[in-house]
């Protein structure tokens, strides 16, 4: 047996990272990760210097999304490590896979309020999915493999390696095992068969079927399963915010995204339908809308990963826990298609009485923001990978925005992060060095991360920003409209700064569109250059996003457009 | 209705907080909780006592399952059991009641384990409705202190509540 190599903290970290076929992390250095940013100094490893901890967490974020393989940051203590807190609660409530390992103060200070101490894991235990202190060097092989292996298995989550100074500078032998067994830790992966049959049943007995599919299924690689299902049942499709990308979006049985801002027919099928199979997907109340007028009449099918999510805001008539893909393949085998014509043809007659609203009508309109993000969708390659911010935009994107494949479409969706799409999307360039990379975001949340225009520069990073400029928080002005009687307290940003110049400065090239025709060049242009391009669309303002039901209504109160 | 969890949990660093503090997260609420050591070194019992509709406490149940330092979770309330509490109650005691509190002592088959001019340390032990009757006893005398271990219980038989 060869004889285990002694190794300091520093090295076994990036030694484990190769060892899991890391070879890009983000990150941020400090005082208590000087050992760690030492060892990278000669390291072949590629490290992405972020402006702000929280972009390094988002872009790896973004990088997973996109890979399907951990994210790695970086971070200091104290500062260094809670400026990571909101990307990891967003990776948290999407299950994004990331390993996140921020230094501490040296071991004899911990628990004495030293300078730039902040206990990490205690804040961090609620939104990872496991996490470590470092008390002994020897432990930090093991470790590191387990946090690997839990952050990529299983319901897919963040986890936090927590490490003393000192720590970083020891040594031990350094044997390095992925296969790693936990006690506690065994997902289950294949569905339970007598669980399956009983859903092939209902699906061959089923009238008015749909399928509801979430994140799960692009977190397992369903997206074959599913097609091949959909189509050979003639099933309709409707996909969650997260799982959109999962199913193509221009084929003929998809419903588009059902609930507060679902589409019409997405929601009257969730209503009327006798059976849900719902893929990954955990009933957010988004999507739900008042949960006891949430599909009366239909059977659920409830496949997941995580058993707790099964039950917990919907009954499951029959559940499932495996993985998605394994699930669905199981059942593509057994599986006989039922008469599904009727529904169909109901499903379309709602398709095309409720098409999707493109916005205002008025002829001092100016333009409208649905129109650019279809500019933005008809311009781009299908494989182009678009990451979104919060708010108005975000509904528009997911609305009209065509996405075909899964992978391509980011979004903080659990926790709804301002913020999250240009850091994910700057993570997502370095995932897909070969396709298209576009941002979109808003006035509101672009400035919630807008220093990392320095990273993209620094970084000659080939990434289109369409900033949807509304000089307001569109979403909150929105609702202010609708249940405050238009008192719009601080939602409209009227002082914003001129986004052109700002990005300009940087050394971003910068474009503005006030008309249709103007958005058109942009996009074009935009499209042709290299490096970072922002493009500033002057859009107006009132718009709202139609559909909508109001918070806590059944879903198929559905507002059209409108005042309410 | 009040359900006993009996969790085993590998005896880390931080376990217990990342118990309780899934308790207060999800909105359910401890009654108590009792933990110590089990039989296998390095893995801790804890007894929890929770109030919910069975819905709830599945809920609970695969929540706890969820933290990988969890190796086990059941529901002592669905099947038979054994469950006992410890008390000690610090009661008043003058001269003239000290034979009375003795023999409510008695009675529940309590002891006195420490004794001074005004006052007496009962230790007792049962199920809660046991608890509740001697304090309830006793309270007439003037309880000035009252300490509880939480419940524990245990399966009855040879059944035991294994790891894996």
């Amino acid at each position: 047996m060869m004889k285990e190599k002694m190794l300091k903290g520093s090295a076994m970290i990036l030694k484990a990272l190769e060892l899991e076929g890391v070879d890009q992390v983000f990150g941020y250095p400090g005082g208590a990760v000087l050992s760690l940013y030492n060892q990278l100094y000669d390291s072949s490893l590629k490290h992405l210097l972020v402006r702000h901890e929280q972009a390094a967490v988002h872009a790896a974020d973004g990088y997973a999304r996109v890979t399907g393989q951990p994210g790695v940051v970086f971070a200091t203590s104290g500062p260094g490590a809670t400026n990571l807190v909101t990307g990891i609660a967003t990776a948290y409530m999407d299950s994004v896979p990331l390993v996140l390992i921020t230094g501490q103060v040296a071991s004899r200070f911990i628990g004495t309020d030293a300078f730039q101490e902040a206990d990490i894991t205690g804040i961090t235990l609620p939104i990872t999915k496991h996490n470590y202190l470092v008390k002994d060097i020897k432990e930090l092989p093991f470790i590191l493999s387990e946090a690997f292996y839990l952050a990529s298995t299983g319901r897919r989550g963040p986890v936090l390696i927590d490490i003393p100074k000192d720590v970083f500078d020891q040594e031990a032998p350094f044997a390095y095992d992925q296969k790693c067994h936990i006690a506690g830790y065994n997902p289950t992966y294949s569905g339970h068969a007598g669980q399956v049959n009983r859903a092939v049943k209902e699906i061959r007995d089923a009238r008015r079927p749909v399928i509801f599919g979430g994140g799960g299924l692009i977190r397992s690689s369903a997206d074959q399963a599913l097609r091949e299902l959909a189509e050979t049942a003639k099933i309709p499709v409707i996909l969650s915010l997260m799982g959109l990308g999962a199913f193509p979006g221009d084929n003929g049985l998809f419903l588009g995204m059902p609930g507060m801002h679902g589409s019409v027919a997405a929601n009257y099928a969730l209503t009327e339908t006798d059976l849900i199979i719902a893929a990954g997907v955990r009933f957010d109340d988004r999507v739900t809308g008042k949960l006891d007028s949430f599909a009366e009449k239909a059977k659920i099918i409830h496949i997941d990963i995580d058993p707790a999510e099964i039950g917990k805001n919907v009954m499951a008539d029959i559940p499932i826990v495996g993985d998605v893909r394994l699930v669905l393949e199981d059942l593509l085998r057994k599986l006989k298609p039922g008469d599904t014509g009727k529904w169909l043809k109901q499903i379309e007659s709602w398709q095309e009485k409720y098409p999707l609203p493109l916005g205002s009508k008025k002829v001092e309109r100016g333009l409208l923001p649905q129109f650019v993000i279809r500019e933005l969708s008809r311009l781009s390659e299908p494989n182009t990978i678009v990451a979104t911010d919060v708010g108005q935009h975000q509904m528009w994107t997911a609305q009209h925005f065509i996405v075909r494949t899964p992978k391509r479409f980011l979004t903080s969706g659990g926790l709804g992060t301002m913020g999250y799409g240009f850091p994910a999307a700057i993570g997502a360039r370095f995932a897909a060095p070969e396709h298209r990379v576009l941002c979109i975001t808003g006035d509101g949340s672009f400035q919630m991360n807008i220093q990392e225009l320095a990273t993209v520069v620094n970084n000659n990073l080939d990434l289109t920003i369409a900033l949807i400029n509304n000089r307001s928080l569109g979403m909150v002005r929105q609702w202010q409209e609708f249940f405050y009687e238009k008192r719009y307290s601080h939602t409209l940003l009227a002082e914003s700064p001129d986004f052109v110049k700002v990005a300009e400065a940087y050394g971003v090239k910068a474009l503005r569109a006030v008309t249709e025709e103007e958005a058109t060049r942009a996009i074009e242009e935009a499209y042709q250059l290299k490096g970072p391009v922002l493009i500033d669309f002057v859009v107006n303002p009132g718009e709202n996003v139609y559909p909508m039901v109001a918070p806590n209504h059944p879903i198929n109160q559905i507002i059209t457009g409108g005042d309410l | 209705m009040k359900h006993v969890l009996a969790i085993l949990v590998e005896n880390k660093a931080g376990a217990l907080t990342r118990i309780s503090g899934l308790f207060s997260r999800r909105g359910f609420n401890i009654e108590n909780i009792a933990v110590g050591e089990t039989v296998t070194p390095g893995i801790a019992r804890m007894t929890i006592t929770v109030e919910g509709s069975d819905p709830v406490i599945e809920q609970v149940m695969k929540q706890l399952h969820k933290l990988v330092n969890v190796l086990k979770v059941s529901n002592l309330s669905k099947e038979p059991s054994v469950m006992r509490e410890l008390v000690l109650i610090k009661v008043r005691a003058e001269t003239g009641s000290r034979s009375d509190i003795q023999q409510i002592v008695e009675t529940f088959r309590g002891k006195v384990v420490d004794v001074s001019p005004d006052s007496m340390i009962i230790e007792v032990t049962g199920t809660e409705d046991k608890i509740e009757a001697i304090k309830m006893m006793l309270d007439h005398f003037g309880i000035r202190e009252i300490v509880r271990t939480g419940k524990v219980a245990l399966l009855r038989g040879a059944k035991i509540t294994r790891e894996a």
